[in-house]
């Protein structure tokens, strides 16, 4: 078999998971070494599909044992496999490298024999890469469940960042759909990651040169879609993630239905791109904005307003909070003003200091004024416009009992549209 | 009180050469009514004294700034310096007599016209040279690794500390079609000098072979019930795609065999 067809057939296997940041790690280049990482991430290339390429995502190998109901490469689907040598993916991944095309190698693997010795294949190639070429390039490497803890610990040592992914958000989808795969033998791996990042930052702390462990962090991924979990279930499971196991990033991944299998979804059906969607904006508003999931979505109603973002869906269901003034409001308020953002909240406080802010000043501070306007005042003042279409807001509370929960694709109202910023931030996953 | 004249500043079109423009403003007192890069194609009604780049006068300007504003308004300037904003130049001028009355809290003056018209050029300048640092691609000629670009504002300047940490191992050279610059990247440092025209030459079989790795990698990652052309355009617009190995024609090795 030719490195093309390796290539081609290790990558179509690996093209379902979702991560594929190169983030949150700085580290600057060394005389006669090759390679730097930016803890910004940086984005080489985006696939047709609108994703972020950064870096070379690939299985090791897709020779799985293993038989899991909704996995392309279950030991049971007749498709063809390939298997990298170590070498050969550290040269490919030099290669790439140097001609720019990647920020580093992403590197994930089926089960080939056992747990053990697809870890012992993946550290071999990390170490060709790390001590022989002296590759300073981003790696993230996927911690294989069931492999030893001195093997998880190597390939952290050599790796950038780590994950395990928990697949599925609850562990009778778990049972059902990946029987090989057990709850403790996922969260095991997780746990000692946790730990192992957490001894190592004690470490340096006290010795400069003490080795560093997934310095990037740790991150995880779960499908969605497949089974039947409410939106409010993976949200909650996402904030103990965060704080528990001090996640870098929670990814969600919509099921994208390629095999058949009992219980999922048929195959050819459409993934629930919108419902992801609205996941990774809840996963801003916990990260970023000061939310916490029991504010974003409660009891009686679990699941995300297909009309509505998580934020402006908050905001009209907290309408006697606003008009929020902007020259007054502390820090956490202006993040709750659906149309401001991060970014724009830092930029507000700057500027008010120096004189108090009108409308046309907002705007060019790059709030989203269409949005914004229903909710904020200016030194007291309402823009006047707004107050005529407020009125606007009625039906679409109105609206909300009748679509909530359902999965519908369709555009949302102009007055709410998604903004560039959203969709730049959802879907290339940086930070 | 400074007096506002009707002459001109002309100058080499160097960052030394501008801030050496800022330097005899402010010793002659006077505020030109515009300050034109010798070489830019701009028409300008007014008469134009050619200021010539002086390193004292622009290291002593360079070392004001984050002495009387901050560290962030030096960079601020040079980003907006090397932005593509029609007569940046002026605007700098008006931004550095601002931050010299002001201090540090210029920068926070978000809603001043000059500040922001120069805060929008700023970020636009540093918005492409970040994407620039992922979407430039370069082929191996004999370990010089050589690409071209085709950018809006001055990228070189913005990206050549990122290529010269990155790639310390191997030489590397950027071609700026857009302002016929190159950028020669080595050991760590860097220089950028201006180069009427340059043409990558016709890759090695070893090159052809790794661009069609990266074509089959590029085809293959897309998950084809997910495809999505506006969101592609909205991160990756059409006016970087011209010169990325991914959307070009595949290069054949019959035609190669013929050119040599």
């Amino acid at each position: 078999m030719d490195a093309m067809e390796k290539l081609q057939i290790l990558t179509d296997a690996a093209k379902y998971d979702a991560a594929c940041t190169s983030s949150g790690l700085n580290r600057a280049g060394k005389r006669g070494t090759l390679g730097n990482a930016a803890a910004c991430g940086i984005c080489h290339s985006f696939s047709a599909d609108g994703r972020c390429i950064s870096l070379l995502k690939v299985l090791m190998s897709n020779a799985c044992v293993y038989n899991c109901a909704y996995c392309v490469n279950r030991r049971e689907n007749d498709s063809r496999r390939a298997t990298f040598t170590p070498r050969e993916l550290a040269d490919l991944t030099i290669a790439f490298y140097r001609r720019n095309y990647i920020e580093g190698l992403f590197l994930s693997s089926a089960v080939v024999k056992n747990p053990d010795y697809t870890c012992e294949r993946m550290l071999e190639t990390l170490a060709i890469l790390r001590n022989e070429y002296r590759f300073g390039g981003y790696i993230h490497v996927k911690g294989i469940p069931g492999a030893s803890p001195e093997l998880i610990r190597a390939l952290g040592l050599l790796a950038d960042r780590m994950s395990v992914n928990i697949e599925f958000p609850s562990q009778k989808s778990l049972a059902l759909h990946a029987p090989d795969k057990k709850k403790d033998a996922i969260l095991a791996p997780i746990r000692q990651i946790r730990e192992n990042i957490r001894e190592s930052k004690n470490e340096l702390a006290l010795f400069r040169s003490a080795p560093k462990f997934a310095p990037a962090g740790q991150s995880t991924q779960m499908i969605i879609g497949a089974t039947e979990e409410t939106d409010r279930h993976i949200l909650l499971l996402s904030q103990s993630l965060y704080r528990k196991y001090a996640m870098k990033r929670v990814f969600y991944s919509a099921y994208m239905p390629v095999v058949s299998a009992p219980n999922l979804p048929v195959p050819g059906g459409k993934p629930p791109l919108l419902r992801e969607h609205r996941l990774y904006q809840a996963d801003w508003l916990l990260r970023f904005y000061g939310f916490e999931a029991e504010e974003i979505l409660d009891e009686a109603n679990p699941n995300f307003n297909p009309l509505l973002d998580p934020k402006c869906n908050w905001a009209v269901n907290h309408l006697h909070l606003f008009p929020v003034d902007v020259n007054r409001a502390p820090r956490e308020m202006l993040l709750r003003i659906p149309g401001v953002g991060v970014k724009s909240a830092n930029r507000i406080l700057a500027a008010r200091r120096l004189a108090p802010l009108t409308f046309e000043n907002l705007a060019k501070l790059g709030v989203v004024m269409k949005r914004a306007q229903y909710f904020i005042l200016c030194s007291g003042r309402q823009m006047p416009e707004a107050r005529i279409r407020e009125s606007a807001l009625i039906p679409l509370l109105g609206s909300r009992h009748v679509f909530g929960g359902a999965e519908t694709p369709m555009e949302q109202l102009s007055m709410f549209d998604t903004t560039q910023e959203d969709l730049a931030k959802c879907i290339s996953g940086q930070i | 009180m400074h007096q506002r004249t009707d002459i001109g500043y002309l100058y080499d079109g160097s960052y030394e050469g501008f801030l050496s423009c800022v330097f005899e403003s402010f010793e002659k007192r006077e505020i030109p009514p515009e300050i034109c890069a010798e070489n830019a194609p701009q028409i300008t009604i007014f008469p134009m004294r050619f200021i010539a780049t002086n390193m004292e006068h622009a290291r002593r300007v360079q070392i004001s700034i984050p002495k009387r504003m901050s560290l962030e308004a030096e960079d601020f300037v040079r980003s907006a310096f090397y932005s593509c904003m029609p007569g940046r130049e002026g605007s700098l001028l008006a931004f550095l007599r601002m931050g010299y009355k002001m201090g540090p809290r210029v920068l926070s003056c978000l809603t001043d016209p000059t500040v922001n018209a120069l805060f929008n050029a700023a970020r636009h300048a540093k918005s492409e040279a970040h994407l620039l640092c992922g979407f430039i691609r370069l082929s191996d000629y004999d370990g010089i690794l050589a690409g071209v670009i085709e950018p809006k504002n001055y990228a070189l300047p913005l990206i050549a500390p990122h290529f010269a940490d990155r790639f310390q191992s191997d030489p590397v050279f950027i071609y700026d079609r857009t302002h016929a610059q190159a950028l020669f990247v080595q050991d760590g440092s860097w220089r950028i000098f201006p180069l009427e025209e340059f043409e990558l030459a016709h890759p090695d079989e070893t090159e052809i072979a790794m661009r069609n790795l990266w074509r089959t990698f590029y085809d293959t990652i897309a998950i084809e019930g997910r495809r999505n052309e506006r969101c592609r355009r909205t991160h990756m617009p059409l006016r970087y795609r011209g010169v990325m190995t991914e959307f070009q024609p595949k290069e054949s090795a019959v035609s190669l065999l013929t050119e040599n």
